[in-house]
């Protein structure tokens, strides 16, 4: 009877290694050439697919949004006329008009907005900052087992949704709402504050909807950071104060930026939250935006304000993006 | 050196996090109220949930929006984990600079501009090629673009992390790279697959501008829905909703983290024992 043995497979130790010493052997009889366009193949099936999907819908877009912000508005399905025109002679016509931006220059709405979105884009952030770095300072001294309770507890309102938090907060700071009540309960106000449909609406609005963005970044840095150095400074005789100005504070600084740019750039171009917690005075641009779209439907000008905003907002943030780069690589 | 936080600190923190919280809670509180008026107490109900279950707009609505979900971040984590592949594993492609641009910038971009220039393309493309028509499938489109860039960026760090000695193990023994790949990185990275597309979900579910723009005339969502009707004011019903929704995403979200958390402490595990029996 035969009965397999070791010597079987080869004389090796086992199957695998066997089968690898093949599988080496007949992929070295694949002549290179093949082998090599096949795996650039395989490299553009994983490239092309993301790559193409985000040019079309993504930056294309903004092709289109700049060439319909040099057409004017029109009575029609789809309410802009054409900025270029083939002739029957088979010739390109353009016909661009810069109506739009003129009347943005002139229509002091637009410059008023955008320094307000600025504005409440800034006292936000700082509010966040000063609600924020105490609490991720805090967090990062807690022990670790508390720690991710606490960071999870941060990040879960930012999974529930946005819309509905706006809305929750809404509910709170209304003139008949619990914040109210319970004032005038213990009797700190005699009459109803009047926050909703204000500025400290929105300010309040953004700083609840981002203050995780704020936390976490600050929380890591702070949580990494090396309490040798504190203790130096206070064995040098600072006091903590001092200390906390001269070493935590600078140190902390790369998280600062981070938590500050994650607040600022979305607040910039809110809509959610003036629309539903600001009043008439509370003109920021993604709200101007908005009516101009779906109120005047005014689509070239909606489409220039977009195009005047990203340049404004996005070139210098572009540029600093690229000096900071730079200044990495060097 | 006392490593723990002074009284002052740890208040600061107790008050911010009920400051993030004491709204849900008090609008969960007040969906189970019996009276219609929204700020008076008329005693427990759950009056508002069955007013709800019976409004074929918000059912409409909500189901739009859950297939939207579903199906526009099962694409996103497909399209940004590729993307997350090629920028982590191919050092230089020509498009490199813009799939890292393209992939960035819909996370600092503000979504009421993406809303315009995406309905403005669809316009122009329904003009030039007949297709697509706003509804369903616009929505899908955009929402896909703005969920890749969230997956892009969770994956990249994740598989950057990854060490690719297994995976070179894998071909060695001669494994095609794909096959090398899906079977010793995926696991790996699979957490982040995991949490990147409940992002998208949750993202998807909650989107109301760029839908706002890039829908049709019969096709709401239920963000759509909710703001019309918030709009006009503090209602009830939407208490309901609002409750249900917040309750269920947190429930979701608390749920995986768990079990993503668990997952990865025994993979944690099971390397510990692997190098010690080495």
């Amino acid at each position: 009877m035969y009965t397999a043995s070791r010597a079987d497979w080869g004389g090796h130790k086992d199957p695998v290694e066997r089968l690898t010493k093949v599988l080496t052997h007949s992929m070295q009889a694949v002549p290179g050439l093949p082998q090599a366009f096949g795996r650039r193949l395989g490299r553009w099936a994983i490239i092309l697919p993301p790559l193409l999907f985000l040019l079309v819908f993504f930056l294309i877009p903004f092709g289109f949004a700049l060439k319909i912000s040099f057409a004017e508005a029109v009575l029609r399905i789809p309410p802009f006329s054409d900025v270029w025109t083939v002739t029957p002679e088979h010739r390109l016509v353009f016909t661009p008009s810069l109506a739009n931006f003129r009347y943005l220059l002139t229509d002091e709405v637009y410059a008023v907005s955008y320094l307000y979105s600025i504005k409440t884009a800034f006292v936000s952030t700082l509010g966040c900052l000063l609600i924020g770095y105490p609490m991720a300072y805090a967090m990062a001294r807690a022990s670790k087992s508390t720690q991710h309770l606490l960071v999870l507890m941060i990040v879960l309102p930012f999974w529930t949704s946005f819309l509905l938090r706006v809305y929750a907060l809404e509910g709170i700071i209304r003139d008949t709402g619990l914040l109210n009540q319970w004032l005038l309960s213990v009797h700190l106000i005699e009459h109803p504050l009047k926050i909703l449909r204000t500025s400290a609406a929105v300010y309040l609005g953004i700083i609840y909807s981002y203050l995780p963005f704020m936390i976490l970044p600050l929380y890591a840095t702070l949580e990494k950071m090396d309490l040798s150095l504190l203790e130096a400074a206070q064995d040098l005789g600072s006091r903590p104060w001092r200390a906390f100005w001269d070493v935590t504070l600078p140190l902390s600084m790369p998280g600062v930026i981070a938590g500050s740019m994650l607040v600022f750039i979305p607040a910039i171009g809110e809509y959610v939250i003036p629309a539903l917690l600001g009043g008439p005075d509370n003109p920021m641009i993604g709200r101007i935006l908005w009516d101009e779209f779906f109120e005047n439907h005014d689509w070239p000008v909606a489409a220039a304000v977009s195009v005047a905003f990203l340049l404004l907002i996005a070139g210098p943030m572009a540029i600093h993006q690229y000096y900071r780069a730079r200044d990495l690589v060097s | 050196m006392d490593r723990r936080a002074p009284l002052g600190l740890m208040t600061v923190l107790c008050l911010g996090i009920a400051f993030l919280y004491i709204p849900m809670l008090v609008l969960i509180g007040y969906s189970f109220n019996a009276s219609s008026l929204v700020s008076v107490w008329g005693g427990f109900s759950l009056d508002w949930y069955v007013v709800l279950f019976h409004n074929r707009q918000i059912l409409q609505a909500a189901w739009l929006s859950l297939k939207v979900a579903m199906i526009a971040s099962s694409i996103a984590l497909v399209l940004g984990t590729l993307a997350a592949v090629a920028l982590v594993r191919f050092s230089n492609f020509r498009g490199r600079f813009l799939l890292v641009g393209m992939a960035n910038a819909p996370l600092v971009m503000p979504e009421i501009i993406t809303g315009i220039t995406q309905l403005l393309l669809f316009v122009s493309m329904l003009k030039l090629f007949g297709w697509p028509g706003r509804g369903m499938t616009t929505i899908v489109i955009s929402h896909v673009a703005f969920c890749c860039a969230y997956v892009t960026v969770t994956v990249q760090s994740r598989l950057a992390s990854v060490d690719r000695d297994l995976e070179e193990a894998a071909m060695d023994l001669g494994a095609t790279p794909f096959r090398a790949f899906v079977d010793t990185t995926l696991p790996i990275i699979s957490p982040a697959l995991v949490s990147s597309w409940l992002l998208s979900f949750t993202l998807s579910l909650d989107d109301l501008v760029i839908s706002s723009f890039v829908s049709g005339p019969r096709s709401s969502t239920l963000p759509m829905v909710i703001y019309s009707k918030v709009k006009l004011g503090i209602s009830p019903d939407v208490n309901a909703l609002a409750s249900l929704i917040i309750c269920v995403m947190g429930f979701i979200v608390l749920v995986a983290g768990f079990l993503l958390h668990r997952a990865e402490r025994r993979r944690e595990r099971d390397i510990q024992l692997a190098a010690r029996m080495g």
